[in-house]
């Protein structure tokens, strides 16, 4: 019965960069011959945004998401109608990565309310008896390469350098000191530093690393700032050893992270915030603002 | 004169034994009987009116199915052996131990004298048990249609796949409470085999939550006293994933082109194989929690070579690091160890890694003091010299890996450090049980320094003493230090209270004793031993312990003599109270003293000590004991037997079997040796008496015995004897002082020989018939009185023999013992060899009646041909015409000169005349019409 289709990508992880030639091949496999009206592919790349209900609340958000943003939009007419033979046919395809006009090609990302998406889709059109045949398949583009400087950054928390603290008197005594090599980051490279808890009165339940995007989206109201968690390490397991420190290390998700964006209409931000957690119920949080970078 | 083929009656003897027998009368009532009271209805007499009939089968007694000559084979054979000594899970261990050392061939830095883990596996998961209740804390994944999903179709796997992350949804989380270790032990088996079902369908996702899962219950210290068993069944299951993973993206690099190379670097790895690999890596990067992302993490650590080459050595430094983060003592040396063993598996010569989790853990070791510890284990009811225990496992991989083939240097560094630290005896144990023997050997007296000075009240000091006294039966201290170190040791375990501290402690104690002491040391360790197990009978909890310590003496005794004068090691051995370790123990001995023993002994003490060791054993047989089980006694109490040899004093060594029969009565295999024994003794005892004809009846009797015995070997080899006295018997002997013709005596030996012969099996190594024919040659070259007739009776009954041996079944057999009948099977060539010989028999009385033509001699000829005549009667089959021919030519022969008693020939006739009325004897009929009665005119 079934006639398959599918795109393969000629890179094992679908990373492309502006400039280059998206290539690949699209497969027919079919017991049959196949009639067809036509197969034509579609490169497409946008950014949509969506409204946190938050902001705007929800029936807002729903109706009024904002008109997805187009980076990039080609198709081609890859076979004239026709017919296919039996078995499996191979089609090769390519499509620069050229933009028009000063139009930029943003990194791939997957956020909760900026999705930045590249797709490749082809479709095959057949008489009125048989569906139409539709595959999607995404790709992956890394943005441009940028400069890379690192500030290392140093940080002792103890009670006193905490802010919005209710009583600070119920606070047990602490002393973590520590220390990021770079807040500037590398999106391929992880996050390291250090951390020494010093000392501390009450037992140490857990240490994590917080990774935060913070989007920013501009529409007719004004804008919407977010910022949601992408993923909690945890460092620290239980009452470390005191003055022994700890590594700060935590690799950036791939897809979910890109480098920090920002635009007329949107901008995509990431922080990281170090999480204490004290016997028996006290909370401490260090908030560092990440600025990344792909070079 | 014309060759007469012989040709033998088909006899049916049961019903000649019952023809011949006298018919049972049956006795009225009033009767009169003199056996009446005892009586019986009925009454028989049995009357067997045959020659060659001299019973031998009288005397069959002993019975045993197995072959007894083949005494070597009586022991259980080495496969059953080895199948019995190794438990499954050994040979599982012994597999699994091959395979990882093929794995570890491509970087042969680790050698084979690298402890493997799987040997420590098994003592950690025997050692480290617990009575509490466990609990599992994890996700139950969908049980559902597993094994049909790798052929489902595609939209459906997608959907079966999305359900599965939905059941692997926090809210799905189930507690399992109160379980017992067993069912803990069976969960985690259950999960292991899921991960690979999960793994096999194609369910990769699936196969990784089980893994964060399981591995998250390492970071859960609960009953702590099962964590290291814990950490083993889990760590199991990472081994499993690693390799799965491993040799996952393995394959995607086999295209059909090539095979990659066991080094292969990461240019051969293609793209797909890479991008996978990135994959698991950026998944396990984003596992929330430390302790199941560290060991996810270390479990695929071999993955790293498909991206990088120096992967592996920068992953390595940083999982070390992360392990700082585990707060929890116990969990995160027990990571450290994980960490090395993967380290010590996929890059053993990243010896840093090694050294850093060892410094690490030295700057962390004094929070196994700290008030977090100490609130937990207030908390769960642990002592702390309990709980210290917990990590030597850890501990020692750690150690272990870290001094393989380490440079002198480098040890004693390791040794500084932990000497500095205090709360050391932790350290100190694992150190000496870690390090080279060699090493602590001869720093032993440092050691012991170092033992008396740490704190009472942590970790046990007799298990200090234990490390020690391992290392010292492994390795030899100084000449000079031997004894004080013996003395000092044992000043400490002599002291201990608790029976099984102490009998841990001294049970590995006495290997060094025995290794570097005499017996009157040895003795002194055991008496102390005997000291202190006899109190509220506190050995019967230590038998293995106790078995320990005598194996390791008999091991180093070789002699029995000293064994045995050892004065308390027949009470040491008093203390095995329960009958099957005390058998247990007695096999050890005796297999010992099987192995060890090269000449034959007489030493009484010996012989007493191991009759007594021996009669434990043998009367531990019951009807219940297994086959295999019995056939091992028997063939240790054998080869006791076999070494026993008074030399040149019989009567001794015959007492000695006397006593053996009574004591071992009940197996069999050793009544057989006994036989055995008392045959040889017979065999070489019969040579020294004077009497001619009483040598041969022995050797004749002994034969039988022999034979009744199956002991086939032994049979023939009297038989032969015996034949080749034959020809030494001299014309005339002896007898009460007259000198007799020995001939009479001769020929009825040789008829009781005859009736032997027939059921004695032939040898399969010489020819048919072998002794027969031996024995007739021995008769043709005998020189036989000028006048006699001897040398043809006796082949007249050759005659008879060889007609009895070509019957289908034969009249009389040995229970048990394959006679020819049923060896042959009444094979033709049989049949036509034993024909052959008749023919030559025949021929040779024949010959002997031609030469008695002679006037003198006719009376003799007239009787022999009557007598020949009577045989063909009763063994020849009378319907072959030639035999026919020549039975009545014997008749005329007989009557030809009036010789022949009148009488005889009457009755001769008139039985045949009887006979002839029978079924199958018509012919005979004919027969009687062709011979005349010729009167005495």
């Amino acid at each position: 019965m079934g006639t398959a289709l599918d795109i393969k990508i000629k890179r094992a992880n679908k990373v492309y960069h502006a400039g280059e030639v998206l290539s690949g091949v699209v497969v027919i496999s079919s017991k049959d011959s196949v009639q067809h009206q036509g197969v034509s592919l579609t490169m497409e790349g946008t950014v949509n945004l969506q409204l946190s209900a938050k902001s705007v609340g929800v029936f807002e958000a729903f109706y009024n998401s904002v008109k997805p943003i187009q980076i990039i939009n080609s198709t081609i007419e890859m076979v004239k109608p026709g017919k296919f033979p039996s078995g499996k046919t191979e089609i090769p395809f390519e499509f620069p990565l050229h933009l028009k006009g000063n139009k930029v090609l943003y990194e791939t990302y997957h956020g909760v309310f900026v999705n930045i998406q590249y797709t490749l889709r082809c479709d095959m059109k057949r008489s009125l008896l048989a569906k139409d045949l539709t595959k999607t398949c995404e790709f992956i583009v890394h943005s441009a390469k940028g400069k890379f400087t690192p500030s290392p950054v140093d940080f002792t928390i103890t009670p006193e350098t905490l802010q919005n603290v209710k009583e600070r008197a119920l606070l047990p005594k602490f002393l973590l000191r520590g220390h990021l090599n770079s807040t500037n980051c590398v999106i391929t490279q992880p996050l390291t530093g250090e951390l020494v808890v010093e000392s501390s009165e009450a037992a140490i339940r857990s240490v994590e690393l917080q990774l935060v995007r913070v989007e920013t989206c501009g529409c007719a109201e004004g804008y919407a700032r977010d910022a949601t968690e992408i993923q909690n390490i945890q460092i620290a397991d239980g009452d470390v050893c005191r003055g022994l420190s700890v590594p700060i290390y935590m690799v950036f998700p791939r897809l979910f992270t890109c480098p920090t964006l920002e635009t007329t209409n949107f901008k995509v931000e990431f922080e990281v915030n170090i999480v204490v957690l004290l016997h028996p119920d006290h909370l401490i949080t260090e908030n560092f603002p990440l600025k990344l970078c792909r070079i | 004169m014309a060759v007469f083929p012989w040709h033998s009656r088909n006899r049916n003897y049961k019903a000649e034994f019952a023809s011949c027998r006298l018919e049972a009368v049956p006795l009225e009532f009033g009767d009169y009987h003199p056996l009446k009271p005892i009586t019986v209805t009925e009454s028989k007499t049995k009357k067997v009116n045959r020659k060659g009939s001299t019973s031998s089968t009288s005397s069959s007694s002993s019975s045993s199915v197995v072959d007894p000559l083949s005494s070597v084979l009586d022991g259980t054979d080495p496969l059953s052996m080895f199948a019995a000594t190794a438990d499954p899970a050994a040979l599982a261990a012994a597999m699994d131990s091959s395979r990882r050392k093929r794995d570890r061939d491509d970087n042969s830095v680790v050698g084979s004298d690298f402890e493997p883990w799987t040997n420590k596996r098994g003592e950690i998961l025997a050692r480290y048990t617990t009575t509490e209740k466990l609990s599992i804390n994890l996700f139950m994944g969908s049980e559902k249609g597993k094994a049909g999903t790798a052929t489902l179709a595609m939209s459906e796997k997608v959907r079966t796949r999305l359900e599965e992350l939905d059941d692997f949804e926090e809210g799905s989380q189930k507690e399992l409470l109160n379980l017992t270790q067993q069912d803990y032990v069976n969960r985690i088996e259950e999960l292991n085999q899921s991960l690979k079902d999960a793994w096999a369908s194609d369910q990769k996702v699936k196969a990784l939550k089980i893994v964060i899962q399981c591995s998250k219950l390492l970071s859960d210290t609960s009953v702590i006293q099962f964590y290291p068993s814990k950490f083993v069944l889990i760590t199991d299951i990472l081994d499993t994933f690693g390799k799965l993973v491993y040799e996952r993206i393995f394959s995607m690099c086999v295209d059909s082109r090539s095979v990659l190379p066991d080094h292969f670097s990461p240019e051969n790895a293609n793209d797909t194989a890479k991008e996978t690999c990135l994959n698991w890596f950026f998944k396990i990067a984003s596992i929330r929690e430390l302790i199941p992302r560290f060991y996810v993490e270390a479990s695929i650590l071999k993955c790293n070579k498909f991206l990088s080459k120096t992967g592996i050595s920068e992953c390595l430094p940083r999982l070390t690091c992360m392990i700082r983060g585990i707060g929890d003592p116990l969990v995160s040396v027990y990571a450290r160890a994980y960490l090395c063993r993967v380290g010590m598996e996929v890059a053993p010569h990243l010896k840093e890694t090694l050294n850093k989790n060892f410094f690490d853990f030295l700057l962390t070791f004094k929070q196994i003091h700290g008030d977090t510890v100490q609130n937990q284990l207030v908390v769960q009811g642990v002592e702390l010299p309990s709980y210290l225990p917990l990590y030597p496992p850890a501990m020692d991989w750690i150690f272990q890996c870290i001094s393989y083939h380490a440079p002198e240097a480098l040890l004693t560094e390791m040794m500084e450090r932990c000497k500095k630290l205090g709360n050391n005896a932790l350290l100190l144990n694992s150190v000496m049980s870690a390090f080279r023997a060699e090493f602590i050997a001869t720093r032993s007296m440092d050691f012991i320094g170092m033992i008396k000075e740490c704190d009472e009240s942590g970790f046990p000091k007799h298990l200090l003493f234990r490390s020690l006294g391992l290392n010292l039966a492994l390795a030899d201290p100084p000449e000079s230090d031997r004894l004080q170190i013996l003395n000092e040791a044992w000043k400490v375990i002599t002291k201990l209270k608790n029976p099984q501290d102490y009998i841990n402690c001294a049970e590995v104690w006495v290997e060094y004793t025995c290794k570097h002491f005499t017996k009157r040391e040895v003795n002194t360790v055991l008496a102390d031993v005997i000291k202190h197990m006899t109190p509220d009978r506190a050995f019967e909890d230590s038998y293995p312990q106790l078995q320990l310590i005598i194996k390791k003496v008999i091991a180093h005794f070789h002699d029995f003599s000293v064994l045995f004068s050892v004065e308390k090691f027949l009470p040491f051995l008093d203390m095995f109270q329960k009958e099957s370790v005390r058998v247990e123990v007695c096999k050890c001995i005796m297999d010992a003293f099987i192995k060890h023993q090269q000449e034959p002994t007489k030493d009484p003490v010996i012989l007493n000590a191991l009759l007594h060791v021996c009669k434990t054993m043998h009367d531990s047989v019951n009807a219940l004991t297994l086959e295999d089980e019995k056939r091992m006694l028997s063939y240790l109490i054998n080869g006791f037997i076999k070494m026993v040899s008074f030399g040149r004093d019989f009567e001794q060594q015959l007492s000695f079997y006397v006593e053996s029969r009574s004591m071992f009565c009940n197996l069999e295999p050793v009544l057989v040796q006994l036989i055995h024994a008392c045959v040889a003794y017979c065999f070489i005892t019969i040579p020294s008496l004077a009497g001619i004809f009483t040598r041969l009846n022995l050797y004749l009797h002994s034969g039988q015995v022999a034979l009744a015995n199956q002991c086939l070997s032994q049979a023939d080899a009297f038989f032969k004897a015996a034949i080749s006295l034959v020809p030494e018997v001299p014309k005339m002997i002896n007898i009460d002082g007259k000198m007799r013709p020995s001939e009479s005596f001769l020929l009825e030996f040789l008829c009781n020989f005859f009736s032997t012969l027939l059921i004695v099996p032939d040898h399969p190594e010489h020819g048919v018939l072998f002794l027969v024919r031996e024995l007739l040659n021995v008769i043709q070259d005998y020189t036989w009185e000028d006048n006699s007739d001897e040398k043809i009776r006796i082949y007249t009954c050759v005659l008879h023999l060889l007609s009895a041996m070509s019957q289908e079944t034969y009249l009389y057999h040995i229970d048990k013992v394959d006679s020819n009948d049923s060896l042959y099977g009444g094979d033709s060539k049989f049949l036509a060899e034993n024909n052959k010989l008749c023919e030559t028999v025949m021929a040779q009385i024949l010959e002997h009646l031609k030469t008695l033509a002679k006037d003198e001699a006719l009376k003799r000829q007239s009787s022999l041909g009557l007598s020949f005549f009577n045989s063909i009667l009763a063994h020849g089959d009378l319907r072959n015409n030639k035999l026919n021919q020549l039975s009545v030519n014997l008749w005329h022969l007989a009557q030809r000169h009036g010789c022949a008693d009148t009488r005889t020939m009457v009755k001769t006739l008139e039985y045949i005349k009887k006979q002839s009325k029978q079924p199958d004897m018509t012919h005979l009929t004919e027969l009687a019409l062709r011979l005349p009665l010729q009167t005495r005119t």
